[in-house]
């Protein structure tokens, strides 16, 4: 249940080996799991038949090139196809006269209001002068959560009691524009797209006044009805681009890719945690790895290296290389990986069958084992350190005794640390190759 | 009683009929089964968010119905659809509120309704004659507590509230320390809305749990996890980390007025044998009605206007 596309792919594909072409029963076999995943991932099923067909067609008869074997070639045909359906990032659209107008619309408990806060934040940031527009009438305390925000942030908000959204908009307009305001932010209630009465107010909106941008803001953990609910939006109003939200959770996030189809325009911004910074541009092969459950492996890099001391790591490598690797480095090195963030979201990160078996690791365990590591390095002398092997009997219980742990615990710290050694050892001999593959 | 509640979900649901009617009339409305019928009914119970899992054994129960009662007609096959998909929910049991207070938990992810379903079952409570007092422990998300607040004014219930960002675990205790001492029956504690993958914001709502418990012994009693039924498939993701984290006994759906089927309840019954107790079916206070799930069966047939 939990094994990613490739994995499948490379099921179906055992048989075919790596000579001719793909055919056409293989390929049927190979599409069968392409579905699977997409529905999988709340990809809305009209959308996902068109999809496959687009990928059958690309792949009966390709040539199976030797670099890759045909689940790769499958994989690498989905996910160019998925790249493509999902479009290039756009930046917000600041064109236009000041005051530029950004519109946020979408279903109630999609994350507008929260969107709101932090694309003013983004956009001050910027250099923009940024006003925010309550124009949510209908959910007690709206204006209120807004009015929050907007002082957390030091962004100031208007809003007015009793006055109807379209009239507001206007008036919020008329107001930046005297105020020297460079961007506006309106927040309008959450709707249905069934709700006539409430979809015909957004079009009143936009009789007066012309945003420069209307973002439809949906929540990353929709599923099928997303493509009805984009078409209801799009109807009213002409949408310009798109927020997900909630990104910070498991979702696969199909729902990007049923929208795409219906409505065309582009995705914009990624909402990716509580924090009011927590908004991101979108990169689409990282959110088609993720569509297809192979989890956010670039992410983890990017992570990665933007915590990475390089100095420090190269230091580390060449005496690596000398077979150096002493217990200083190691802790040195679970510095770094603690530097990347709690353990839980790093866990998260990992693809399919990993990302699954990290999420039965208790990240608390995980991090109370990491501190007990570096308490016991901690609790060593620098000779011991550096030269583990002195460490008899006596000194183990010292060591324990200091980092508040059991020698039992320092002996198994002192054999991860041998093998890790071996393996070091066995990678200068044979170059790369000769580590475990750590990558299907 | 019954005729009234399936007239309410069917005004509820109405608005979804006017926007997919027709698709499995067309099914349905032919006489002989095909295999295109088989496609069909596939599209429809994806599209309806059952899910690839539950939407094969539903399909190969109806197969296996097919063969063996030599059902030809499309309506034959309606009516072991629908007993098919009755069959995999349970009646809810009825709600025991024995304790005095009954501690209600109200968990769940950001956006998906709580707050609003929490306002609507204290209107459900109070015209049942029971007492009730709301806690407003979500301390986090700017204007929560004053969203709840002026629920609680408007339906005229006492209300605890919290300080922004105050410690919810301790808006818990003391709206239970206050129902006690004024011997209200029932008593509802909103919490913050957390993704089930933040594993601190879980902890933390953990710890509201286990402090709801030193307030009161067995306390909560219950606690419901709110799901929005416009979710997808993470909805069993949600359920299962929610469930693990503070023992969720029940799931209210809300926004079942959404053009959303809700179809995820199946999965959720099925696979954590979590009852349904409510179904939010509007935007209006009293548009929270117990889960029914014959009408519940029925307005998902309904919806494919037959």
């Amino acid at each position: 249940m939990f094994e990613t596309l490739t994995e499948k792919l490379n099921k179906v594909f055992t048989d075919i080996g790596r000579r001719g072409k793909l055919s056409e029963a293989d390929v049927d076999a190979a599409m069968r799991e392409v579905r699977l995943a997409l529905l999988e991932a709340d990809v809305n099923y009209g959308v996902v038949k068109d999809f496959v067909s687009r990928v059958r067609e690309r792949s009966v008869g390709h040539e199976v090139s030797r670099a890759l074997n045909p689940a790769q070639q499958v994989i690498k045909i989905v996910n160019e196809e998925l790249i493509q359906t999902l479009g290039e990032p756009a930046p917000l659209n600041l064109s236009g006269p000041k005051p530029r107008l950004i519109m946020l619309v979408g279903l109630q408990g999609s994350g507008k209001t929260t969107a709101a806060g932090k694309i003013g934040r983004l956009l001050r940031s910027k250099g923009e002068r940024v006003m925010l527009v309550a124009a949510d009438p209908y959910r007690p305390a709206a204006i209120t959560q807004l009015q929050t925000l907007g002082n957390r942030l030091d962004i100031p908000v208007h809003t007015e009691a009793g006055v109807l959204p379209p009239k507001l908009a206007e008036d919020a307009m008329a107001k930046a524009e005297k105020g020297g305001f460079t961007v506006v932010i309106l927040d309008t209630a959450g709707r249905s797209q069934l709700d006539e009465a409430l979809m015909n107010e957004l079009g009143a909106i936009t009789t007066r006044v012309k945003p420069a941008e209307i973002l439809l803001v949906v929540d990353a953990m929709i599923g099928q009805e997303a493509v009805n609910i984009a078409r209801g939006f799009r109807d009213a109003v002409e949408i310009t681009g798109l927020v997900l939200t909630k990104m910070d959770g498991d979702s696969r996030g199909g729902a990007a890719i049923s929208i795409r189809s219906v409505t065309g325009v582009p995705i914009k911004l990624l909402g990716t945690g509580e924090g009011l910074d927590a908004l991101e541009t979108y990169d689409p092969g990282r959110l088609a790895s993720r569509i297809l459950g192979m989890g956010d492996m670039i992410g983890l890099i990017e992570r990665a290296e933007a915590q990475f001391d390089q100095a420090t790591a190269q230091k580390q490598a060449e005496r690596l290389m000398k077979g150096e690797f002493t217990l200083e480095d190691f802790a040195t090195q679970l510095k770094q990986l603690r530097k990347m963030g709690p353990l839980s979201q790093i866990l998260e990160m990992l693809p399919g069958g990993m990302g699954q078996m990290a999420r039965t690791v208790n990240p608390r365990d995980a991090e109370k084992q990491l501190k007990k590591t570096e308490a016991i390095i901690n609790s060593m002398t620098l000779l011991e350190r550096r030269n583990p092997k002195v460490l008899n009997a006596s000194r183990k219980r010292r060591v324990a005794l200091g980092s508040g742990t059991d020698v039992q615990d320092v002996n198994r710290l002192l054999k991860q640390y041998r093998d890790a050694q071996r393996m070091f050892k066995q990678l200068k001999k044979s170059g790369p190759r000769g580590l475990p593959k750590l990558f299907g | 009683m019954a005729e009234n509640l399936l007239a309410r979900w069917k005004t509820g649901l109405e608005k979804t009929r006017k926007s997919t009617f027709g698709r499995i009339s067309q099914i349905f409305g032919v006489t002989q089964i095909t295999d295109g019928t088989w496609e069909e009914l596939e599209a429809l119970l994806i599209q309806s968010d059952i899910g690839i899992d539950t939407t094969e054994k539903i399909m190969e129960e109806l197969w296996e119905i097919e063969s063996s009662a030599g059902l030809t007609r499309t309506s034959e096959l309606r009516e072991a659809l629908k007993n098919t998909l009755r069959a995999r929910l349970d009646t809810p049991p009825p709600l025991d509120l024995s304790a005095k207070p009954t501690v209600i938990l109200i968990v769940g992810v950001n956006g998906s309704g709580k707050t609003t379903t929490i306002a609507k079952l204290g209107q459900y409570f109070r015209n049942q004659g029971k007492t009730v007092l709301l806690g407003a422990a979500d301390t986090f998300r700017a204007a929560a507590v004053d969203q709840l607040q002026i629920w609680a004014d408007r339906l005229n219930l006492p209300i605890i509230s919290g300080q922004p960002n105050g410690d919810p675990g301790a808006v818990s205790y003391d709206t239970i320390q206050s129902a006690i001492s004024r011997g209200i029956e029932i008593v509802i504690i909103d919490t913050a809305g957390r993704l089930h993958t933040r594993y601190n914001l879980m902890e933390e709502l953990r710890k509201v749990y286990r402090v709801a418990g030193k307030a009161l012994d067995g306390a909560p009693h219950m606690v419901w996890l709110v799901m929005d039924a416009t979710t997808g498939q993470n909805a069993l993701q949600q359920a299962r980390a929610f469930k693990e984290a503070v023992r969720v006994t029940g799931v209210i759906l809300a926004k079942l007025d959404s053009s959303a089927r809700g179809g995820m309840a199946f999965a959720i019954q099925r696979e954590l044998n979590l009852p349904i107790y409510f179904a939010g079916l509007g935007e209006k206070l009293d548009d929270l009605t117990p889960f029914d799930p014959e009408a519940f069966v029925e307005s998902i047939l309904e919806d494919f206007g037959v």
